[in-house]
């Protein structure tokens, strides 16, 4: 019998006009971590699909052994009845049902149709303790948070004897103590002979978990290496193909004069019962404000509910350059110069359906119309402009946003606020789930714009990313502010201390 | 890369233009075929005429029905509602003895209403359009039965009938046709330098020419068609008004261009400033308009008010506009597709009335069409 219990050969994907996947080679050891690295678009998901017959036998070119025998998955029934289980980036849970029913689900215990509860209560708690969750296991998915969410996935998958389980990006939506938590169960299953194949951008995670470490680049496989004969600057010299100076280009702002100001803000959401208490911020012209905190904290609560997109009671006051706004909704907000781009930008930013230069111009209408006809060809110079200046990698401005990558989705989000030429860019979580090289290229825009006197909010839970661009930085926990501190007194420790609710001074006393 | 990128754009383009085209292929397909079947008569100038004159009151309804249907919405009640606006203005006139044109105002009238009506709960209290249209659906037949007493109010004046049966003069036709035809050419170009202008690149002027030619031919020939059986019907002039009107509105304008965006992602539109419920109240109160004018153009065709007129016109409607490439999950559809369905179906309907087909295999045969026509827009979207 082979070591590998996984193996990939020569594998050829070709999308019309784009080869996705030229002569890819993946082994993975039997019960071992295997990271698949690489940027966006570098083929780490469309090699997962394949695995798992999401593109059936006969839609790509190649061999998939499993444990040495060659498989020839038509549906990714086949492939779960092989033992491989997908985790997708976006869950594929229904939240309307019960924990049980979803880890049941496709392979429910029943007899002559009729589905034994008792037996799937049974099931169901057996796959939680593996995972380490004490939930009971009747309450409906969405009363879970994403990370326990997560957790149920991969419950059900275990459930299901998974042998091969492919995480892809699980950590994307998790705080830290969560990631942590989900990495000590990942590294718990490989114990019990699972093999796991982990895809994230978050490269302490890889040198945190996995054993050996594959990096594809443009769809093709670039190495295979042991964890111990990488570190994190040779990783990314593979991932991208040449050394990264600094992915976090640090520039010097002199902010001057009060911008914006935030007085007394308190929000209300009577259904999750959340609040945002008495919450006071100011932002500087030409300055990075962070705000860091858990995920959870309430950092995009606070910023949809200026846009009164979130909560229902909310009282304070909202002054810019000096004047006090009245801001009704998020037509008022873009008028007065406040742009906010979300953290979910499939939700909330982008109309997929939609091209680039539709999507571009979606708040800017009314600015390149004159009695509300649209100009069509201020449009397209728009659009090509921001394309052009943000990089965004297509082949046309009609081309459709569902199709990119998600680094060129989030770099069209920004295009379509910095049309509206903003006085205040709100970014939350701006390179979420994006690879290093469009990290970085989106860092040196924001420096762009600050420089132009823009005011730019940055919430993340990259601790790095918060730490690296940022010049002022506000911690948040539970709803309100914790800590304040310049970039040059700030540590990933000191940031943790007042997201995890210290109080005080960090370092004096308790 | 760089250039099987290009060419996979040039063959995207190439098949985004196919599936574009594609109903339009079918309408030809479908005429060829009654030409044949009816040795002829389908494709004679004055059953064309006829049967584009049957097109209007679905047409109009559904240039509209696409503009809802885009933003995640339907409408099941424009049968029941085109029945009663034409209700109103006929009883008016022929009751009460109302000028036509003060009857056809305060019937248009009524429409808007019955529109702010629907933006109300649809757009403001969050009913589902399906639960509040369908109530309207019974409301208003109901209505109609009132205004009727269940009979049917007729005659019409003349002015009255003209809109549904008049012609416009042939040698004003012509004029009609050829200003259509020059305005076009016109527009083209000028739209053409004004992209040079702008340093955008412009397709071959060759490409350009030949598509200028093409559809100056076809604009053509259906003028001449007409203008060989009596002129234009008033009717099918107002139908081809508003549907550049509104595809003009859906491409080139503020709202039009929001009413997409909130059907494509009504969050995201939102946190773009959209503010959708007084968009939703907008079209609504657009909608009622656009139905009350086609119930007006269908009475006045029937030169009377009927209790069943406009019954099962919803459906005729919507399949019109999927049937022209509306999307059901919002976002997507176009405003001369939607001319081009409901001229499907009014050949269907009138293609097999001059065969005498028995009225079983008409809906048989209607039913399936739809099926098949979504099933081939599904189909080649999925390889776009």
């Amino acid at each position: 019998m082979s070591e590998y219990v996984l193996e990939m050969q020569g594998i050829h994907k070709e999308f019309p006009g784009v080869k996705a996947l030229d002569d890819v080679t993946f082994s993975v050891k039997k019960a071992e971590i295997h990271a698949l690295v690489g940027e966006n678009g570098a083929g780490k998901s469309t090699l997962m699909k394949v695995l798992s017959a999401v593109y059936p036998f006969g839609t790509y070119r190649g061999n998939i052994l499993i444990d040495g025998e060659e498989k020839k998955f038509k549906s990714t029934r086949d492939s779960e009845q092989a033992g491989v289980a997908i985790i997708y980036q976006e869950l594929a849970l229904v939240r309307e049902l019960s924990i049980t029913e979803n880890i049941c689900l496709g392979s429910e215990i029943a007899s002559a149709g009729i589905i034994d509860w008792n037996e799937s209560f049974l099931k169901a708690q057996a796959a939680l303790k593996q995972v380490g969750l004490n939930v009971n296991p009747t309450f409906p998915v969405s009363y879970l948070g994403v990370g326990e969410q997560q957790l149920v996935a991969i419950a059900k998958a275990l459930s299901k004897e998974a042998k091969i389980l492919i995480l892809d990006e699980p950590t994307a939506a998790l705080s830290g103590e969560e990631s942590e938590k989900l990495l000590n169960i990942i590294k718990n299953l490989k114990e019990k002979g699972v093999t796991c194949i982990y895809i994230t951008h978050r490269l302490k995670e890889v040198f945190d978990i996995a054993d050996r470490i594959t990096i594809l680049r443009d769809g093709k496989t670039i190495a295979t290496h042991e964890k111990k004969d990488l570190d994190e600057k040779k990783l990314i010299a593979l991932m991208v193909g040449r050394e990264l100076v600094n992915v976090y280009p640090r520039r010097s702002h002199t902010p001057n004069g009060v911008l914006f100001e935030i007085k007394n803000w308190t929000v209300f959401d009577p259904d999750i019962n959340k609040t945002i208490a008495d919450v006071n911020l100011t932002l500087r012209k030409g300055e990075i404000l962070g705000i860091a905190g858990l995920v959870g904290a309430g950092r995009t609560e606070l910023v949809m509910s200026l846009f009164h997109t979130w909560g229902r009671i909310s009282s304070g006051k909202v002054y810019l350059e000096g004047k006090e706004v009245s801001l009704k909704d998020a037509k008022d907000a873009i008028a007065a110069g406040i742009s906010l781009a979300s953290e979910d930008r499939k939700r909330y930013g982008l109309v997929l359906l939609d091209d680039i230069k539709k999507n571009i111009s979606l708040a800017s209408l009314e600015k390149i119309s004159t009695i509300n006809v649209v100009n069509v060809n201020e449009e397209i110079k728009g659009a090509e402009q921001y394309v052009a200046q943000l990089k965004i990698k297509t082949p046309s401005i009609e081309q459709k946003t569902v199709n990119l990558s998600g680094g060129n989705q989030q770099k069209v989000v920004l295009g379509k606020w910095l049309m509206t030429k903003p006085k205040i860019l709100i970014l939350d979580e701006p390179t979420r789930g994006i690879d290093v090289g469009a990290k970085s290229e989106i860092y040196n825009i924001i420096n762009d714009l600050v420089e132009q006197g823009v005011g730019v909010i940055v919430i993340s839970s990259e601790l790095q990313e918060v730490l690296g661009i940022c010049d002022r930085i506000l911690v948040m926990h539970e709803g309100h502010f914790t800590g304040e501190m310049n970039f040059q007194d700030a540590t990933q420790e000191k940031i943790m201390y007042y997201a995890t609710g210290g109080t005080g001074e960090y370092g004096h006393g308790k | 890369m760089g250039t099987e990128n290009k060419r996979a754009g040039i063959k995207g383009a190439f098949l985004n233009n196919i599936r574009k085209y594609t109903m339009l292929i079918a309408l030809v397909g479908i005429w060829v075929i009654f030409t044949f079947l009816t040795e002829g008569i389908f494709i004679s100038p004055r059953n064309l005429s006829n049967l584009f004159l049957q097109t209007v009151a679905v047409g109009i309804i559904a240039v509209g029905m696409t503009l809802v249907i885009v933003t995640r919405n339907i409408d099941l009640s424009v049968g029941s509602i085109a029945a009663f606006t034409g209700a109103v203005g006929a009883f008016l006139q022929v009751k009460l003895g109302w000028p036509a044109h003060s009857a056809i105002l305060v019937a248009l009238f009524s429409g808007l209403l019955i529109g702010v009506w629907h933006g109300f709960w649809i757009g403001y209290r969050l009913v589902p359009a399906f639960i509040v249209t369908l109530a309207s659906m019974m409301i208003f037949r109901g209505a109609v039965m009132g205004i009727t007493k269940g009979a049917t109010i007729a005659p019409l004046s003349d002015m009255f009938k003209a809109i549904g049966q008049n012609y416009v003069a042939p040698n004003i036709s012509m004029f009609i046709g050829i200003t259509t035809v020059v305005a076009y050419i016109i527009f083209e170009l000028t739209r053409r330098s004004k992209r040079v202008k702008y340093g955008f690149t412009v397709t071959p002027i060759f490409l350009e020419l030949v598509k200028i030619i093409l559809i100056s031919a076809a604009v053509s020939a259906f003028f001449m068609i007409l203008v060989h059986n009596r002129g234009i019907p008033y009717a099918v002039l107002l139908l081809m008004f508003l549907t550049l009107l509104f595809h003009f509105i859906a491409q080139n304008t503020v709202f039009g261009r929001q009413l997409y965006a909130i059907g494509g992602n009504p969050d995201a539109a939102a946190l773009s400033g959209v503010n959708i419920k007084k968009r939703i109240m907008a079209l609504y109160m657009v909608f009622g308009v656009l139905t009350a004018a086609a119930g007006i153009v269908l009475t006045a065709r029937l030169n009377a008010a009927t209790t069943s007129a406009g019954q099962g016109m919803e459906l005729d409607v919507i399949a019109a506009s999927v049937i022209g490439g509306t999307s059901l999950m919002g976002g997507e559809g176009t405003i001369l597709g939607a001319v081009i369905g409901a001229l499907i179906m009014a050949s269907l309907d009138n293609g097999m009335s001059l065969m005498n087909t028995d009225i079983t295999y008409q809906y048989v045969i209607k039913g399936l069409i739809l099926l098949l026509a979504v099933w081939v827009d599904i189909a080649t979207r999925k390889k776009s």
